[in-house]
C-alpha cells in the first residue's frame, strides 16, 4: 500500500495541494466519493475529525445516533435504500466494540457500508492504552476488508480502497481504524479513486459456453422454478429477472430479502421461500426439475433439511460469490457471475414458453394456504387484532410501493407474508443475522437517504426496547418515519418456539412493558394506540397522512403463531400450515 | 473420507493477512499440521504452504473462502501425487551416544543426513525428506540421546507447469481489456 502511495505522490508531484490535516483529507475522500451523510457518535480519539466536520457541513450531513449500534445500521439502512455505500463513524475502545453488531448484521446481508472508526494515537497501539481495543482483531471475522492507517498521507489511498472494495463484487461492510496522531498530522493532500487492486477480481470474464448449457437446461425443462435473493436487488437484475421468468414461463420464488426482486401481485410470484415461507414454493422445490438460483445462498432457514432439499432438480446456481456455491447444496452448474450480466446473456437462448400447468399447481396449493392460513390472518372479522391483518393494510394503503423496514421476529415473518412488494418498493430488514433492535435505527437510516418516499417501520415490542433510545434521534432530526408496533406482549417469535417445542413454558418471554404512549411524548413524537379492529384502518390512514415522525402501537393477539411453518429439521415439502 | 492436502497460496505482503486465513480454517474446525510462509519467487508476494487433513468437499470450500480474501492472490489445492515436498529437521544428539557402534555410518548411508556441528557434547545433524523419513530417522537416533529436535513445515513444488507468474499476467491483462459492468452500488 506505501509503494503505492509513493508513486502516486510522485507523479503528481507538480499539482499538490498545501498541507492539510489527515482529518480533513478523510472528509474531502468522503466528498469525492459522493457521500453525503453520516451516521456517527464522538469520542475523544475521533474528535480532531468530528472538530473538522464543522467546516464541512455544507457538504456532509452528520447524524448523531444514541448508540453506535444505531449508527451502524441506520448507515446499512442508507445504504440499502440508495444503493451507495452508507458511512459510519465511532470512536476508539468502546464506540468501536459497540459496532460489531452492525458491522456483523451488514456483512451477512452483503451491504457496502464503510465504517471509520478512531484508534488510540499510534505511539500507544499495542499497550492497552485508554480506550485502546483492537478493532480490526474484532471486526476482521465479520468485514470483507479491514486496515489500519497510522500516518496520515495514507489516508486517502486506504478510503479510495474501502470504497471500491466495499460496493464492488459481493458487497460488504469495511473498517478503516485512524490512529488519533494521524488525525492531526498534515499531508499533501490528492485523491485517486481506486479501480484496481491485484489480488482482488470482482469482476469475472462471461463464459457464453455456461449460458449456452443453462439455456439448454431451461428450455428442457418442465418444472424449473427460480429461487430469486438478495443478489438480484444487489446487481440491479430486478428487469431481467421478470424478462427471464416471463419468457420461459418460470415461477419465481424469493428469499427473504429478494421479495422487492420481483413484483409480488405478479402471476409469476410463487412467493416467498423457506421456514414461514409460502405453502406453494417450499413444497414444490421438492418437484421441481429444475431449480436457478439467483444471488442466493441457500441459507438452512430457506432449504430446511439439505438431504431432503430438491431431490428431483437439477441446479443451476448464479451467483457472483465463488464461495457461496457449492457450500451448502450441491449444483449442477456453476455461474459465478453478477446476476445481471448473466440473466441479460441468458434471456436471448431462453425459448418463450408457457407453462400453465405447472403453474396450475401454485396455484392449487396457494389456495389451500389462502384459506387455512391467509384468510384468518388478513381478513379476521372476531377476536384479537392480528399481525397480518395490519400488515395488509400498509401494504393495500402504499399500494406495496413503500420503504418498509422491519425488526425481528414474528412480526418480520408478517411483513415478509402479508406485504405486497413492488419493484419500487424496499425491504430493510435483517436478514441473516436476524439482528433484534435492527428495525428502528434502520428506519431513521432508510428515511434519510430516501426523502421522497414514505418510510414505514413494523417493530415488536421486544426488539423496539433493544434500540428505542433511536427515537432521541428521530425527534432532533425530525426525521418523519411511521413506526407501527406490534405489541403483543412477548417475544412472540420465542415464545411460538416454546409453545411448538419445549411443551409450552413460557421461560422468560412475557414482558411487562412501559406506556409507549408516554415514552412517544417524552420524546415530542406524536403516537395513537389502536386496540380495537374498527379503529386500525382510520388510525393507519390517520399515520400516513401525518407529518414528521408517527408512533401507532396497535395491541394484538398476545399468543399468535406464525404458519406454515417448516420445522427445524424438517423438510421443505413438509411445511405444515396449522399448529398441531 | 478424510486425506492429507496441501494447500499453496499467494498473498500481498499486508499485515493480517495470516490471522483472517487462519480464521476461516479454525471456523471449519480444520487443524494446520504444518505451515510454511516466506517470500515467494515475485517480490513483494508472499507464499504459504499449509497441510491439513480433511475431506475433498471441505478442502475446496475452504479454499473458496480463503481466495475471496482481497489480499489473496491465488489458492492451490494439491493432493500429495500432485506435488514433490520436503521438509527439513535438525536433531542435536550425544556425541558419544552417536559414536557407538555403525550409527554414524548408517546415519549417513541410510538415512541420508548430513553432520552440520561436532563438539565433545553433541553432535547436529540435519536431515531433507518427507516426513516419514524425519521421523524415522528420529526413532533411529533416539538410542543415542536426542538432546533437542526441530522439523519445518512441508515446502511444496506443484507437478502441474503453470506458474504464478502467468496467473499475474492473466490478472493484469484481464484488468486492461476487462468491460465494466455498470455498478448499482456506485
Ligand atoms: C439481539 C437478539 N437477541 C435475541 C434474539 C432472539 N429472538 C428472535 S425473535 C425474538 C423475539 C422478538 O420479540 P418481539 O420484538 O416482541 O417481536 P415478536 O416476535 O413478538 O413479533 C427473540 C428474542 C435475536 N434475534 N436478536
Ligand atoms: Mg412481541
Amino acid at each position: 500500500m506505501k509503494e503505492e502511495i509513493k508513486t502516486a505522490a510522485e507523479q503528481e508531484k507538480t499539482g499538490l495541494e498545501p498541507e492539510i490535516s489527515g482529518a480533513e483529507a478523510l472528509l474531502r475522500c468522503l466528498v469525492e466519493e459522493g457521500v453525503d451523510t453520516i451516521f456517527g457518535y464522538p469520542g475523544g480519539a475521533i474528535m480532531p475529525v468530528y472538530d473538522k466536520l464543522l467546516d464541512y457541513s455544507d457538504r456532509l450531513r452528520h447524524i448523531l445516533t444514541r448508540h453506535e449500534q444505531g449508527a451502524a445500521h441506520a448507515a446499512q439502512a442508507y445504504a440499502m435504500v440508495t444503493g451507495r455505500p452508507g458511512v459510519c463513524f465511532a470512536t476508539s475502545g468502546p464506540g468501536a466494540t459497540n459496532l460489531v453488531t452492525g458491522i456483523a448484521n451488514a456483512f451477512l446481508d452483503s451491504v457496502p457500508v464503510v465504517f471509520i472508526t478512531a484508534q488510540v494515537t499510534s505511539g500507544l497501539i499495542g499497550t492497552d492504552a485508554f480506550q485502546e481495543t483492537d478493532i480490526l482483531g474484532i471486526s476482521m471475522p465479520v468485514t470483507k476488508w479491514n486496515a489500519q492507517v497510522k500516518k496520515a498521507e495514507d489516508i486517502p489511498d486506504a478510503i479510495a480502497r474501502a470504497f471500491y472494495i466495499a460496493r464492488s463484487g459481493r458487497p460488504g461492510p469495511v473498517l478503516v481504524d485512524i490512529s488519533k496522531d494521524a488525525q492531526f498530522a498534515g499531508l499533501s493532500y490528492s485523491y485517486r479513486n481506486c479501480t484496481y487492486i491485484r489480488s482482488y477480481n470482482p469482476v469475472i470474464q462471461l463464459q457464453m459456453r455456461d449460458i449456452e448449457s443453462a439455456a439448454v437446461m431451461i428450455n428442457h425443462a418442465e418444472k424449473p422454478l427460480i429461487l430469486a435473493g438478495h443478489g438480484v436487488i444487489l446487481s440491479g437484475a430486478s428487469e431481467e429477472l421478470r424478462a427471464l421468468a416471463e419468457k420461459g414461463g418460470i415461477p419465481v420464488a424469493a428469499t427473504l430479502l429478494g421479495l422487492p426482486a420481483f413484483p409480488n401481485n405478479h402471476r409469476l410470484f410463487a412467493g416467498m421461500l423457506g421456514m414461514h415461507g409460502n405453502y406453494a414454493p417450499n413444497i414444490l422445490t421438492n418437484q421441481a426439475d429444475l431449480i436457478i438460483a439467483i444471488g442466493m445462498r441457500f441459507d438452512d432457514r430457506v432449504t430446511g433439511n439439505l438431504k431432503k432439499y430438491a431431490p428431483d432438480a437439477r441446479i443451476i446456481h448464479i451467483e457472483i460469490d465463488k464461495a457461496e456455491i457449492n457450500k451448502n447444496v450441491r449444483v449442477d452448474l456453476e455461474i459465478n457471475n453478477d446476476a445481471r450480466e448473466v440473466l441479460a446473456a441468458l434471456i436471448p437462448l431462453v425459448r418463450q414458453i408457457s407453462r400453465e400447468k405447472w403453474i396450475r399447481e401454485f396455484r392449487i396449493l396457494d389456495r389451500v394456504e389462502y384459506e387455512k392460513v391467509i384468510s384468518p390472518e388478513t381478513e379476521p372479522d372476531e377476536g384479537e387484532i392480528r399481525m397480518g391483518e395490519v400488515v395488509k393494510a400498509v401494504s393495500d394503503l402504499t399500494e406495496g410501493n413503500a420503504v418498509i423496514a422491519t425488526d425481528v421476529g414474528q412480526h418480520q415473518m408478517a411483513v415478509a407474508r402479508y406485504y405486497r412488494f413492488s419493484e419500487k418498493s424496499t425491504l430493510v430488514t435483517s436478514g441473516g443475522m436476524g439482528t433484534m433492535g435492527f428495525g428502528l435505527p434502520a428506519s431513521l437510516g432508510a428515511a434519510s437517504g430516501n426523502p421522497g418516499r414514505p418510510v414505514i417501520a413494523f417493530i415488536g415490542d421486544g426488539g423496539f426496547q433493544m434500540t428505542v433510545q433511536e427515537l432521541g434521534t428521530i425527534m432532533q432530526y425530525q426525521i418523519p418515519v411511521k413506526i407501527i408496533l406490534l405489541n403483543n406482549s412477548f417475544l412472540g417469535m420465542v415464545r411460538q418456539w416454546q409453545q411448538m417445542f419445549f411443551n409450552g413454558r413460557y421461560a422468560s418471554t412475557e414482558m411487562v412493558n412501559p406506556d409507549f404512549m408516554a415514552l412517544a411524548g417524552a420524546y415530542g413524537i406524536q403516537a395513537h394506540r389502536v386496540t380495537q379492529r374498527g379503529e386500525l384502518r382510520d388510525a393507519i390512514v390517520t399515520m400516513l397522512a401525518a407529518e414528521g415522525p408517527y408512533l401507532l402501537e396497535t395491541v394484538i393477539s398476545r399468543e399468535a403463531n406464525i404458519l406454515p411453518m417448516v420445522e427445524p429439521g424438517a423438510s421443505v415439502s413438509d411445511v405444515t400450515l396449522t399448529y398441531r | 473420507m478424510q486425506q492429507e492436502y496441501t494447500i499453496s497460496l499467494f498473498t500481498e505482503d499486508h499485515i493480517g493477512i495470516l490471522s483472517r486465513i487462519t480464521l476461516i480454517l479454525t471456523r471449519r474446525q480444520i487443524n494446520i499440521e504444518s505451515i510454511t510462509a516466506s517470500e515467494s519467487a515475485v517480490s513483494g508476494i508472499q507464499m504459504l504452504t499449509m497441510v491439513v487433513s480433511t475431506t475433498p468437499d471441505m478442502v475446496n470450500k475452504v479454499a473458496r473462502q480463503i481466495e475471496k480474501l482481497v489480499d489473496v492472490i491465488k489458492v492451490f489445492v494439491h493432493t500429495n501425487q500432485e506435488i514433490i515436498s520436503q521438509e527439513i529437521a535438525l536433531y542435536k544428539v550425544t556425541t558419544r551416544g552417536l559414536m557407538s557402534g555403525s550409527m554414524i555410518g548408517d546415519l549417513v548411508r541410510l538415512h541420508h543426513a548430513r553432520i552440520l556441528e561436532v563438539t565433545p557434547e553433541y553432535i547436529v545433524v540435519e536431515k531433507n525428506g518427507s516426513k516419514e523419513e524425519i521421523t524415522g530417522l528420529l526413532a533411529f537416533l533416539e538410542p543415542c540421546g536426542v538432546l533437542q529436535f526441530v522439523r519445518s513445515g512441508r515446502i511444496a513444488i506443484t507437478r502441474q507447469v503453470k506458474e504464478l507468474n502467468a496467473y499475474l499476467k492473466e490478472m493484469d491483462d484481464a484488468e486492461r481489456t476487462r468491460h465494466v459492468p455498470s455498478e448499482v452500488y456506485n
